[in-house]
Protein backbone atom coordinates (compact mmCIF):
# COMPACT_ATOMS: atom_id res chain seq x y z
CA UNK A 1 0.00 0.00 0.00
CA UNK A 2 2.68 2.49 1.04
CA UNK A 3 4.51 1.59 -2.17
CA UNK A 4 1.48 2.57 -4.26
CA UNK A 5 1.07 5.90 -2.46
CA UNK A 6 4.78 6.66 -2.90
CA UNK A 7 4.58 5.72 -6.58
CA UNK A 8 1.57 7.99 -7.19
CA UNK A 9 3.32 10.84 -5.37
CA UNK A 10 6.50 10.48 -7.45
CA UNK A 11 4.61 10.18 -10.73
CA UNK A 12 2.60 13.32 -9.95
CA UNK A 13 5.86 15.17 -9.28
CA UNK A 14 7.15 13.81 -12.60
CA UNK A 15 4.23 15.34 -14.51
CA UNK A 16 4.64 18.68 -12.71
CA UNK A 17 8.36 18.76 -13.52
CA UNK A 18 7.73 17.92 -17.18
CA UNK A 19 5.20 20.77 -17.47
CA UNK A 20 7.67 23.14 -15.80
CA UNK A 21 10.48 22.13 -18.21
CA UNK A 22 8.28 22.95 -21.20
CA UNK A 23 6.81 26.17 -19.76
CA UNK A 24 9.90 27.96 -18.44
CA UNK A 25 11.57 30.40 -20.83
CA UNK A 26 14.93 30.36 -19.08
CA UNK A 27 16.79 27.49 -20.72
CA UNK A 28 19.22 27.15 -17.81
CA UNK A 29 16.28 26.54 -15.46
CA UNK A 30 14.76 24.11 -17.98
CA UNK A 31 17.97 22.04 -18.07
CA UNK A 32 18.19 21.95 -14.29
CA UNK A 33 14.54 20.86 -14.06
CA UNK A 34 15.29 18.19 -16.65
CA UNK A 35 17.97 16.83 -14.31
CA UNK A 36 15.36 16.63 -11.53
CA UNK A 37 12.97 14.95 -13.97
CA UNK A 38 15.58 12.25 -14.66
CA UNK A 39 16.22 11.72 -10.96
CA UNK A 40 12.47 11.30 -10.32
CA UNK A 41 12.31 8.91 -13.25
CA UNK A 42 15.21 6.89 -11.77
CA UNK A 43 13.39 6.66 -8.42
CA UNK A 44 10.28 5.44 -10.23
CA UNK A 45 12.30 2.78 -12.02
CA UNK A 46 13.64 1.66 -8.65
CA UNK A 47 10.13 1.35 -7.20
CA UNK A 48 9.18 -0.71 -10.27
CA UNK A 49 11.96 -3.23 -9.38
CA UNK A 50 14.31 -2.21 -12.20
CA UNK A 51 17.49 -1.53 -10.21
CA UNK A 52 19.86 -1.66 -13.19
CA UNK A 53 17.78 0.78 -15.23
CA UNK A 54 17.44 3.13 -12.24
CA UNK A 55 21.22 3.23 -11.86
CA UNK A 56 21.68 3.95 -15.58
CA UNK A 57 19.06 6.70 -15.63
CA UNK A 58 20.54 8.36 -12.53
CA UNK A 59 24.09 8.31 -13.90
CA UNK A 60 23.31 9.19 -17.51
CA UNK A 61 20.02 11.12 -17.44
CA UNK A 62 20.62 13.19 -14.34
CA UNK A 63 24.41 13.42 -14.64
CA UNK A 64 25.92 13.33 -18.12
CA UNK A 65 22.95 14.68 -20.14
CA UNK A 66 22.73 17.75 -17.91
CA UNK A 67 26.43 18.50 -18.36
CA UNK A 68 26.19 18.16 -22.15
CA UNK A 69 23.10 20.40 -22.26
CA UNK A 70 24.90 23.03 -20.15
CA UNK A 71 27.91 22.84 -22.47
CA UNK A 72 25.63 23.49 -25.44
CA UNK A 73 23.81 26.33 -23.63
CA UNK A 74 27.11 28.12 -23.03
CA UNK A 75 27.66 28.11 -26.81
CA UNK A 76 24.13 29.11 -27.84
CA UNK A 77 21.53 31.05 -25.85
CA UNK A 78 20.41 31.28 -22.25
CA UNK A 79 16.81 32.30 -22.94
CA UNK A 80 14.13 31.18 -25.29
CA UNK A 81 12.12 33.68 -27.32
CA UNK A 82 8.34 33.58 -27.15
CA UNK A 83 6.70 31.41 -29.78
CA UNK A 84 3.05 32.39 -29.79
CA UNK A 85 1.50 31.03 -32.96
CA UNK A 86 -0.03 27.57 -33.28
CA UNK A 87 -0.16 26.87 -29.55
CA UNK A 88 -3.88 26.18 -29.33
CA UNK A 89 -3.98 23.93 -32.37
CA UNK A 90 -1.12 21.87 -30.89
CA UNK A 91 -2.80 21.76 -27.49
CA UNK A 92 -5.96 20.46 -29.14
CA UNK A 93 -4.15 17.75 -31.06
CA UNK A 94 -2.15 16.50 -28.10
CA UNK A 95 -5.21 16.54 -25.81
CA UNK A 96 -7.05 14.27 -28.23
CA UNK A 97 -3.98 12.02 -28.45
CA UNK A 98 -3.68 11.87 -24.65
CA UNK A 99 -7.37 11.05 -24.28
CA UNK A 100 -7.10 8.25 -26.84
CA UNK A 101 -4.01 6.80 -25.17
CA UNK A 102 -5.61 6.91 -21.71
CA UNK A 103 -8.71 5.21 -23.12
CA UNK A 104 -6.48 2.52 -24.62
CA UNK A 105 -4.77 1.83 -21.26
CA UNK A 106 -7.95 0.20 -19.92
CA UNK A 107 -7.20 -2.76 -22.21
CA UNK A 108 -3.80 -3.24 -20.59
CA UNK A 109 -3.21 -5.55 -17.64
CA UNK A 110 -3.04 -3.83 -14.24
CA UNK A 111 0.34 -2.79 -12.80
CA UNK A 112 2.03 -5.85 -11.28
CA UNK A 113 -0.49 -8.40 -12.58
CA UNK A 114 1.39 -11.74 -12.52
CA UNK A 115 -0.85 -13.12 -15.28
CA UNK A 116 0.01 -10.35 -17.76
CA UNK A 117 1.03 -11.77 -21.17
CA UNK A 118 4.49 -10.20 -20.91
CA UNK A 119 5.34 -12.48 -17.94
CA UNK A 120 4.11 -15.67 -19.64
CA UNK A 121 6.16 -15.94 -22.79
CA UNK A 122 9.99 -16.13 -22.76
CA UNK A 123 10.81 -14.26 -19.54
CA UNK A 124 10.40 -17.31 -17.20
CA UNK A 125 12.87 -19.25 -19.35
CA UNK A 126 15.59 -16.63 -18.78
CA UNK A 127 14.87 -16.51 -15.04
CA UNK A 128 15.12 -20.31 -14.78
CA UNK A 129 18.05 -20.97 -17.10
CA UNK A 130 20.41 -18.10 -16.21
CA UNK A 131 21.73 -19.69 -12.98
CA UNK A 132 22.39 -22.98 -14.78
CA UNK A 133 23.86 -21.66 -18.04
CA UNK A 134 25.72 -18.61 -16.75
CA UNK A 135 26.13 -19.10 -13.03
CA UNK A 136 25.72 -15.38 -12.33
CA UNK A 137 22.92 -13.97 -10.19
CA UNK A 138 22.03 -10.81 -12.13
CA UNK A 139 19.73 -11.89 -14.96
CA UNK A 140 19.78 -8.44 -16.57
CA UNK A 141 23.56 -8.59 -16.97
CA UNK A 142 23.35 -12.15 -18.29
CA UNK A 143 20.80 -11.22 -20.95
CA UNK A 144 22.65 -8.03 -21.82
CA UNK A 145 26.10 -9.60 -22.04
CA UNK A 146 25.49 -13.04 -23.43
CA UNK A 147 21.97 -13.98 -24.53
CA UNK A 148 21.60 -10.68 -26.35
CA UNK A 149 25.30 -9.97 -26.94
CA UNK A 150 24.83 -9.03 -30.60
CA UNK A 151 22.43 -6.26 -29.70
CA UNK A 152 24.72 -4.86 -27.01
CA UNK A 153 27.58 -4.88 -29.52
CA UNK A 154 25.32 -2.78 -31.76
CA UNK A 155 24.66 -0.33 -28.91
CA UNK A 156 28.39 0.02 -28.26
CA UNK A 157 28.87 0.93 -31.90
CA UNK A 158 26.02 3.47 -31.71
CA UNK A 159 27.87 5.18 -28.83
CA UNK A 160 31.11 4.93 -30.83
CA UNK A 161 29.46 6.46 -33.91
CA UNK A 162 27.85 9.27 -31.88
CA UNK A 163 31.23 10.15 -30.36
CA UNK A 164 32.92 10.26 -33.77
CA UNK A 165 29.98 12.28 -35.15
CA UNK A 166 30.11 14.88 -32.38
CA UNK A 167 33.89 15.22 -32.77
CA UNK A 168 33.50 15.74 -36.52
CA UNK A 169 30.67 18.25 -36.24
CA UNK A 170 32.29 20.29 -33.49
CA UNK A 171 35.91 20.23 -34.61
CA UNK A 172 35.20 21.49 -38.13
CA UNK A 173 35.75 25.20 -38.75
CA UNK A 174 38.41 25.63 -36.10
CA UNK A 175 42.13 25.72 -36.70
CA UNK A 176 44.33 22.88 -35.56
CA UNK A 177 46.16 25.03 -33.04
CA UNK A 178 42.96 26.23 -31.40
CA UNK A 179 39.77 24.77 -30.15
CA UNK A 180 39.80 21.03 -30.02
CA UNK A 181 43.51 20.52 -29.76
CA UNK A 182 44.72 23.27 -27.46
CA UNK A 183 42.67 24.03 -24.36
CA UNK A 184 42.71 27.59 -23.15
CA UNK A 185 45.46 27.80 -20.49
CA UNK A 186 43.62 30.73 -18.86
CA UNK A 187 40.60 28.62 -17.95
CA UNK A 188 41.02 27.61 -14.37
CA UNK A 189 37.66 26.06 -13.65
CA UNK A 190 36.45 26.51 -10.11
CA UNK A 191 39.92 26.47 -8.62
CA UNK A 192 39.41 29.72 -6.75
CA UNK A 193 36.08 28.76 -5.26
CA UNK A 194 36.89 27.25 -1.90
CA UNK A 195 33.82 25.11 -1.18
CA UNK A 196 33.47 23.34 -4.59
CA UNK A 197 37.23 22.81 -4.58
CA UNK A 198 37.43 21.15 -1.16
CA UNK A 199 34.24 19.11 -1.43
CA UNK A 200 34.74 18.21 -5.10
CA UNK A 201 38.31 17.04 -4.62
CA UNK A 202 37.17 14.79 -1.80
CA UNK A 203 34.39 13.34 -3.97
CA UNK A 204 36.26 12.58 -7.20
CA UNK A 205 38.21 9.49 -6.01
CA UNK A 206 35.13 8.01 -4.37
CA UNK A 207 33.00 8.51 -7.48
CA UNK A 208 35.63 6.73 -9.60
CA UNK A 209 35.99 3.96 -7.00
CA UNK A 210 32.21 3.49 -6.95
CA UNK A 211 32.24 3.33 -10.76
CA UNK A 212 34.83 0.55 -10.65
CA UNK A 213 32.74 -1.29 -8.05
CA UNK A 214 29.67 -1.03 -10.28
CA UNK A 215 31.75 -2.31 -13.20
CA UNK A 216 33.17 -5.39 -11.51
CA UNK A 217 30.24 -6.18 -9.26
CA UNK A 218 27.75 -5.93 -12.13
CA UNK A 219 27.37 -9.69 -12.35
CA UNK A 220 26.29 -9.98 -8.72
CA UNK A 221 24.35 -6.79 -8.11
CA UNK A 222 22.85 -4.00 -10.14
CA UNK A 223 25.47 -2.57 -12.44
CA UNK A 224 27.55 -3.22 -15.51
CA UNK A 225 29.57 -1.52 -18.18
CA UNK A 226 27.08 1.16 -19.26
CA UNK A 227 26.48 2.42 -15.72
CA UNK A 228 30.12 2.17 -14.68
CA UNK A 229 31.36 4.01 -17.77
CA UNK A 230 28.91 6.83 -17.11
CA UNK A 231 29.75 7.06 -13.38
CA UNK A 232 33.51 7.17 -13.99
CA UNK A 233 32.98 9.79 -16.71
CA UNK A 234 30.94 11.85 -14.24
CA UNK A 235 33.78 11.76 -11.74
CA UNK A 236 36.33 12.84 -14.33
CA UNK A 237 34.02 15.61 -15.63
CA UNK A 238 33.76 16.89 -12.04
CA UNK A 239 37.57 16.97 -11.98
CA UNK A 240 37.59 18.94 -15.24
CA UNK A 241 35.06 21.43 -13.86
CA UNK A 242 37.13 21.93 -10.69
CA UNK A 243 40.62 22.10 -12.13
CA UNK A 244 39.89 23.44 -15.60
CA UNK A 245 40.01 21.85 -19.03
CA UNK A 246 43.79 21.99 -19.30
CA UNK A 247 44.60 19.92 -16.22
CA UNK A 248 41.91 17.38 -17.05
CA UNK A 249 43.41 16.94 -20.53
CA UNK A 250 46.87 16.70 -18.98
CA UNK A 251 45.67 13.82 -16.85
CA UNK A 252 43.80 12.11 -19.71
CA UNK A 253 44.85 13.46 -23.13
CA UNK A 254 42.48 13.31 -26.09
CA UNK A 255 44.49 10.57 -27.73
CA UNK A 256 43.98 8.35 -24.67
CA UNK A 257 40.23 9.08 -24.71
CA UNK A 258 39.98 8.18 -28.40
CA UNK A 259 42.05 5.08 -27.72
CA UNK A 260 39.54 4.11 -25.04
CA UNK A 261 36.62 4.58 -27.46
CA UNK A 262 38.25 2.41 -30.12
CA UNK A 263 39.87 -0.03 -27.69
CA UNK A 264 36.65 -0.86 -25.85
CA UNK A 265 34.79 -1.58 -29.08
CA UNK A 266 37.75 -3.67 -30.30
CA UNK A 267 37.88 -5.63 -27.04
CA UNK A 268 34.18 -6.50 -27.39
CA UNK A 269 34.51 -7.55 -31.03
CA UNK A 270 37.78 -9.33 -30.23
CA UNK A 271 36.09 -11.55 -27.64
CA UNK A 272 33.57 -12.52 -30.32
CA UNK A 273 36.28 -13.30 -32.86
CA UNK A 274 38.30 -15.34 -30.36
CA UNK A 275 35.15 -17.40 -29.75
CA UNK A 276 34.95 -18.05 -33.49
CA UNK A 277 38.63 -19.04 -33.67
CA UNK A 278 38.07 -21.53 -30.84
CA UNK A 279 35.32 -23.19 -32.84
CA UNK A 280 32.18 -21.56 -31.47
CA UNK A 281 29.86 -18.96 -32.96
CA UNK A 282 30.55 -15.22 -32.95
CA UNK A 283 30.05 -13.97 -29.36
CA UNK A 284 29.62 -17.52 -28.04
CA UNK A 285 31.58 -17.41 -24.79
CA UNK A 286 31.15 -21.01 -23.68
CA UNK A 287 34.16 -22.11 -25.77
CA UNK A 288 36.51 -19.63 -24.07
CA UNK A 289 37.23 -22.01 -21.16
CA UNK A 290 37.01 -25.77 -20.79
CA UNK A 291 33.97 -25.36 -18.52
CA UNK A 292 31.21 -23.61 -20.53
CA UNK A 293 29.74 -21.85 -17.45
CA UNK A 294 33.13 -20.38 -16.48
CA UNK A 295 33.63 -19.45 -20.16
CA UNK A 296 30.36 -17.51 -20.12
CA UNK A 297 31.44 -15.67 -16.97
CA UNK A 298 34.85 -14.77 -18.43
CA UNK A 299 33.18 -13.59 -21.65
CA UNK A 300 30.67 -11.42 -19.80
CA UNK A 301 33.36 -9.81 -17.62
CA UNK A 302 35.47 -9.04 -20.72
CA UNK A 303 32.69 -7.57 -22.83
CA UNK A 304 31.36 -5.55 -19.88
CA UNK A 305 34.87 -4.11 -19.54
CA UNK A 306 34.79 -3.25 -23.26
CA UNK A 307 31.41 -1.56 -22.88
CA UNK A 308 32.58 0.42 -19.84
CA UNK A 309 35.78 1.63 -21.54
CA UNK A 310 33.95 2.73 -24.71
CA UNK A 311 31.12 4.50 -22.85
CA UNK A 312 33.52 6.30 -20.50
CA UNK A 313 35.81 7.38 -23.36
CA UNK A 314 32.93 8.53 -25.57
CA UNK A 315 31.16 10.57 -22.92
CA UNK A 316 34.42 12.27 -21.91
CA UNK A 317 35.32 13.01 -25.55
CA UNK A 318 31.87 14.50 -26.14
CA UNK A 319 32.19 16.63 -22.99
CA UNK A 320 35.61 17.93 -24.01
CA UNK A 321 34.39 18.65 -27.55
CA UNK A 322 31.66 20.93 -26.18
CA UNK A 323 33.90 22.45 -23.52
CA UNK A 324 36.77 23.27 -25.87
CA UNK A 325 34.67 25.02 -28.51
CA UNK A 326 34.68 28.79 -28.19
CA UNK A 327 31.46 30.75 -28.12
CA UNK A 328 31.14 33.20 -30.98
CA UNK B 1 -8.20 1.17 -5.83
CA UNK B 2 -8.58 -1.00 -8.91
CA UNK B 3 -8.11 2.07 -11.09
CA UNK B 4 -4.76 2.95 -9.46
CA UNK B 5 -3.31 -0.04 -11.30
CA UNK B 6 -3.52 2.05 -14.48
CA UNK B 7 -2.03 5.20 -12.98
CA UNK B 8 1.46 4.54 -14.39
CA UNK B 9 0.05 4.25 -17.89
CA UNK B 10 -1.89 7.50 -17.51
CA UNK B 11 1.27 9.28 -16.42
CA UNK B 12 3.02 7.73 -19.41
CA UNK B 13 0.33 9.15 -21.75
CA UNK B 14 0.46 12.62 -20.18
CA UNK B 15 4.27 12.90 -20.06
CA UNK B 16 4.43 11.53 -23.61
CA UNK B 17 2.18 14.28 -24.99
CA UNK B 18 3.95 16.97 -22.94
CA UNK B 19 7.17 15.99 -24.72
CA UNK B 20 5.38 15.90 -28.06
CA UNK B 21 3.94 19.36 -27.40
CA UNK B 22 7.44 20.79 -26.83
CA UNK B 23 8.71 19.19 -30.03
CA UNK B 24 5.82 20.59 -32.10
CA UNK B 25 4.98 23.96 -30.57
CA UNK B 26 8.33 25.27 -29.31
CA UNK B 27 10.53 27.01 -31.85
CA UNK B 28 13.72 26.98 -29.78
CA UNK B 29 15.88 24.05 -30.90
CA UNK B 30 17.25 23.29 -27.42
CA UNK B 31 13.69 23.25 -26.07
CA UNK B 32 12.76 20.81 -28.83
CA UNK B 33 15.61 18.50 -27.77
CA UNK B 34 14.48 18.74 -24.14
CA UNK B 35 11.00 17.81 -25.32
CA UNK B 36 12.41 14.87 -27.22
CA UNK B 37 14.20 13.70 -24.05
CA UNK B 38 10.91 13.90 -22.07
CA UNK B 39 9.10 12.02 -24.84
CA UNK B 40 11.74 9.31 -24.75
CA UNK B 41 11.63 9.00 -20.94
CA UNK B 42 7.85 8.49 -21.13
CA UNK B 43 8.36 5.47 -23.39
CA UNK B 44 10.97 4.11 -20.95
CA UNK B 45 8.41 4.48 -18.15
CA UNK B 46 5.85 2.44 -20.10
CA UNK B 47 8.25 -0.43 -20.70
CA UNK B 48 9.49 -0.50 -17.12
CA UNK B 49 5.90 -0.43 -15.82
CA UNK B 50 5.27 -3.68 -17.69
CA UNK B 51 8.15 -5.50 -15.96
CA UNK B 52 6.70 -5.17 -12.45
CA UNK B 53 5.27 -8.29 -10.78
CA UNK B 54 3.32 -7.92 -7.55
CA UNK B 55 5.40 -9.18 -4.62
CA UNK B 56 8.43 -9.51 -6.88
CA UNK B 57 11.90 -8.04 -6.60
CA UNK B 58 14.73 -6.99 -8.92
CA UNK B 59 15.85 -9.94 -11.10
CA UNK B 60 19.01 -10.77 -9.15
CA UNK B 61 18.64 -14.40 -8.18
CA UNK B 62 19.66 -15.25 -4.62
CA UNK B 63 20.93 -18.73 -3.92
CA UNK B 64 18.88 -20.74 -1.46
CA UNK B 65 15.80 -18.55 -1.74
CA UNK B 66 12.91 -20.58 -3.08
CA UNK B 67 9.61 -19.32 -4.44
CA UNK B 68 10.73 -15.71 -4.80
CA UNK B 69 9.05 -13.82 -7.65
CA UNK B 70 11.29 -11.70 -9.88
CA UNK B 71 10.34 -8.84 -12.17
CA UNK B 72 10.69 -9.39 -15.90
CA UNK B 73 14.33 -8.80 -16.97
CA UNK B 74 13.70 -8.38 -20.70
CA UNK B 75 12.12 -4.87 -20.80
CA UNK B 76 14.87 -3.77 -18.42
CA UNK B 77 17.67 -4.84 -20.77
CA UNK B 78 15.90 -3.13 -23.66
CA UNK B 79 15.53 0.17 -21.81
CA UNK B 80 19.00 0.09 -20.23
CA UNK B 81 20.63 0.21 -23.64
CA UNK B 82 17.99 2.64 -24.96
CA UNK B 83 19.00 5.18 -22.29
CA UNK B 84 22.61 5.07 -23.48
CA UNK B 85 21.54 5.45 -27.11
CA UNK B 86 19.34 8.37 -25.98
CA UNK B 87 22.29 10.30 -24.54
CA UNK B 88 24.32 9.68 -27.72
CA UNK B 89 21.45 11.03 -29.80
CA UNK B 90 21.05 14.09 -27.56
CA UNK B 91 24.77 14.85 -27.79
CA UNK B 92 24.71 14.57 -31.58
CA UNK B 93 21.62 16.82 -31.77
CA UNK B 94 23.21 19.44 -29.51
CA UNK B 95 26.40 19.43 -31.59
CA UNK B 96 24.32 20.22 -34.68
CA UNK B 97 22.42 22.95 -32.77
CA UNK B 98 25.76 24.55 -31.82
CA UNK B 99 26.79 24.62 -35.49
CA UNK B 100 23.40 26.07 -36.49
CA UNK B 101 23.88 28.85 -33.94
CA UNK B 102 27.30 29.63 -35.44
CA UNK B 103 26.00 29.64 -39.00
CA UNK B 104 22.72 31.55 -38.46
CA UNK B 105 23.33 33.42 -35.21
CA UNK B 106 20.10 32.08 -33.72
CA UNK B 107 18.52 28.83 -32.56
CA UNK B 108 14.89 29.88 -33.08
CA UNK B 109 13.33 27.87 -35.89
CA UNK B 110 11.29 30.73 -37.41
CA UNK B 111 14.31 33.06 -37.60
CA UNK B 112 16.39 30.32 -39.25
CA UNK B 113 13.67 29.74 -41.86
CA UNK B 114 13.35 33.50 -42.44
CA UNK B 115 17.05 33.93 -43.12
CA UNK B 116 16.93 30.92 -45.45
CA UNK B 117 14.12 32.54 -47.45
CA UNK B 118 15.73 35.96 -47.71
CA UNK B 119 19.11 34.56 -48.70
Amino acid sequence: MIEVVFGVFLLTLLVITAVAVVRTENLFVAVMLMSIFSLLMATNFFILDAADVALTEAAIGAGITTVIFLGALALTARREKRSPNGRFATLGVISVLAALMIWATFDKPRLGDPNAPVHQHVAPWYLEQTPELMGIPNVVTAVLGSFRGYDTLGEVFVVFAACIGVLFVLSAGQGLDRGLFAPDPESEGLRHHLIPKVVGRLLVPFIVLFGLYVQFHGEYGPGGGFQAGAIIATGLILYALLEGEASALNALPRSVLLGMVVGGALLYTGVGVVGMLLGGNFLDYSVLMSDPVIGQQVGIVLIEAGVGITVCGSLLSIFHAFAAREAR
Amino acid sequence: MELLGYFNYWVFAIVFVIGLYAVIAKLNLIKKLLGLAIFQSAVFLMYITMDKVEGGTAPIIQKGVEGQLYSNPLPQVLILTAIVVGVSMTAMGLAIVVRIKEAYGTIEEDEILDSDHTA
